[in-house]
């Protein structure tokens, strides 16, 4: 491992797994730039048409209604997720029996699939058979029961947010109370012994002592909601009339049941490009907290 | 104005220690009140998310008419097995689709060890040119997301014939896990100490059986780590499978649960066998979060936020 050879053989060790990233990442997104050049369908010829398909993108309201609603859901479902999840890792945070117990129920439906879970909060939002219309007409709530999916956007979108919040909150709680335990004792005893109470240490030790960890938590979620596909497809199938397929489940239609490669190929590049932007800003922060 | 200022200065000191004698007092008593306040929310907590979970496993468990009556029962009235009967003989069949989402499963882990421990050992020990760049575009899969990349894959599997294939299904599920599994047999053999090499070099050993019986034994844990989050990865997949696997036999369970959500919808869905699919679904990775929980988290709190 000194000798002048080794960089060969370092590098004889790293070429599968570079062959690898080089054929199923680097090359099908150089194949998807050239793609969202062209006319490209597997049935008719290919055909280059420059940055057309970025100008059908541009003028086509279905792109525009899907972007806003996916960036509306993150919007929306972001601070649900960290405030929720924080104030769990703020309960759970101390290594007691019931509080451990805790934190390991609220991470479990992290682990399970999106998919599964997305099934199990379908039936129970369904409009007969769902418990939570039960539920909620037994507890004397609503009168009738609500129709959750296929209706209103804005209720689908809602109940959509209900099912990810529950699957995801436990994702930022144990990061959240892994950054609280790395917070140094001594600064919580000093300001107990200056009398500040428990909401003022929150606010002025722990909440900037864990900032960091909160910012990142922020962009993973973020990267997370924006790259939305199961939860929709799977709940409300985008309906209705596509007001909640969001830009992934866009992308697929346009690819997938429609064929048009070429048009999805430069939707998903506009959706790298945005993606990248979060992604840039994860690594800048995340390089910073390992220095 | 000395006396003054002392006096002052000891009233001061008077009301601040006052003060804290009663904060303390007060927040005794708080913290006796908040303690239970606290077991209380956790209880309500744990309450909330085990709920839906239990009320899933429960309908999975409820009569063919039972399953299907609306309003639905809170408990089930008996216990059967016929949701879970009916599953089993759905289309292809339960077998056929556990077994494919386990193959893939299994691809997937071997894929990921199989690429990953040789590169994490030669970023880890070796000297390479332009090292640093060189893992950069090992994690490049961090950067552009694999659902931006699943049409020119979706092309690129057709030519090779990939789609419909559980090889090739697992080839994006490692795409998709490669730079964390990376990140983390990097950090293993870097862990390794030098010492325990050298000795073996000293010994005659080459490079590759420094490896083999030196290094390997010292990452097992690591092994395990990007194990375990390959399988739930690949599990739990669905966009990927959607768009590879488009032959009835060769849906994972994900895909098959899916489509029986659509299927039967149109003649009334089938909730109790949909309700047997997700327990079964959701059995493996508890199963394997519990009994790993030890690896779950040192993965998840070294390589989920990067």
């Amino acid at each position: 491992m000194h000798s002048k050879t080794s960089s060969y053989v370092g590098l004889l060790y790293v070429a599968p797994a570079l062959a690898f990233v080089l054929t199923f990442t680097v090359y099908p997104f150089a194949q998807m730039v050239w793609m969202s050049l062209h006319n490209w369908s597997l049935i008719a010829p290919k055909k280059y048409i420059g940055f057309g398909n970025f100008v059908k993108a541009w003028n086509d309201p279905q792109v525009w209604t899907s972007l806003e609603f996916t960036l509306k859901y993150t919007l929306f479902i972001t601070p649900i997720l960290m405030i929720l999840g924080y104030l769990i890792a703020l309960l759970t945070a101390e290594n007691r029996p019931l509080r451990q117990f805790t934190r390991s129920v609220v991470f479990a439906p992290v682990v399970i699939g999106l998919g599964a879970s997305s099934l199990l909060w379908y039936w129970l939002f369904s409009y007969d058979f769902g418990l939570i219309n039960r539920a909620l007409i037994d507890l004397g709530l609503i009168a009738r029961p609500v129709v959750w999916f296929g209706a209103d956007a804005d209720i689908s979108m809602w109940a959509v947010i209900a099912s990810i919040v529950w699957k995801v909150v436990g994702f930022g709680t144990i990061l959240f109370v892994a950054a609280i335990h790395a917070i140094p004792g001594e600064i919580g005893e000093a300001a107990m012994v200056d009398g500040a109470s428990y909401w003022q240490r929150v606010r002025a030790i722990t909440l900037p002592l864990t900032a960091k960890t909160i910012l990142l938590v922020t962009l993973v979620s973020v990267i997370g909601s924006l790259l939305a596909f199961d939860q929709f497809y799977i709940m409300t199938a985008g309906q209705p009339r596509n007001l909640t397929a969001t830009s992934v489940f866009l992308i697929y239609l346009n690819s997938f049941p429609y064929l048009k490669l070429g048009y999805g190929a430069a939707l998903s590049l506009i959706l790298a490009g945005i993606i990248l932007v979060c992604t840039f800003l994860q690594m800048l922060l995340s390089r910073r907290s390992h220095a | 104005m000395s006396a003054f200022g002392e006096a002052a200065g000891q009233g001061m000191s008077r009301t601040s220690a006052q003060h804290r004698a009663q904060a303390g007092l007060v927040g005794r008593l708080i913290n006796g009140r908040q303690k239970y306040l606290a077991a209380a929310v956790c209880v309500a907590v744990c309450t909330v998310m085990l709920l839906p979970l239990v009320a899933s496993v429960l309908a999975s468990l409820k009569s063919t008419e039972e399953a299907a009556a609306a309003p639905p029962t809170y408990i089930p009235h008996g216990l059967s097995l016929d949701s879970y009967e009916r599953l089993w003989n759905y289309q292809a069949g339960l077998p056929v689709y556990f077994s494919n989402s386990l193959g893939a499963a299994a691809l997937t882990i071997l894929f990921c060890l199989a690429l990953t421990i040789p590169a994490g050992y030669g970023l880890a020990k070796f000297r390479i040119p332009a090292k640093e760049a060189l893992f950069v575009v090992l994690l490049l899969g961090l950067i552009v997301p694999y659902q931006a990349l699943l049409t020119p894959l979706f092309f690129l599997f057709v030519q090779l014939k990939l789609h419909n294939s559980l090889v090739g299904l697992a080839i994006v599920h490692t795409a998709i896990q490669l730079p964390f599994s990376i990140y983390v047999m990097r950090n293993a053999f870097e862990a390794v100490p030098r010492e325990l090499e050298e000795a073996a070099i000293m010994d005659g050993c080459n490079s590759f059986q420094v490896l083999v019986h030196i290094c390997l034994p010292a990452v097992v844990p690591a092994m395990i780590t990007v194990s375990l989050f390959a399988f739930i990865t690949s599990w739990n997949e669905l966009l990927a499978a959607l768009v590879i696997m488009n032959k009835d036999s060769s849906f994972t369970l994900p895909l098959i649960l899916a489509a029986a959500r659509q299927q039967t919808s149109i003649g009334g869905t089938d909730w109790g066998m949909l309700q047997a699919g997700i327990t079964i679904s959701i059995i493996p990775c508890m199963a394997f979060y519990l009994l790993l929980q030890k690896y779950y988290m040192a993965g998840f709190l070294s390589g989920a936020v990067k």
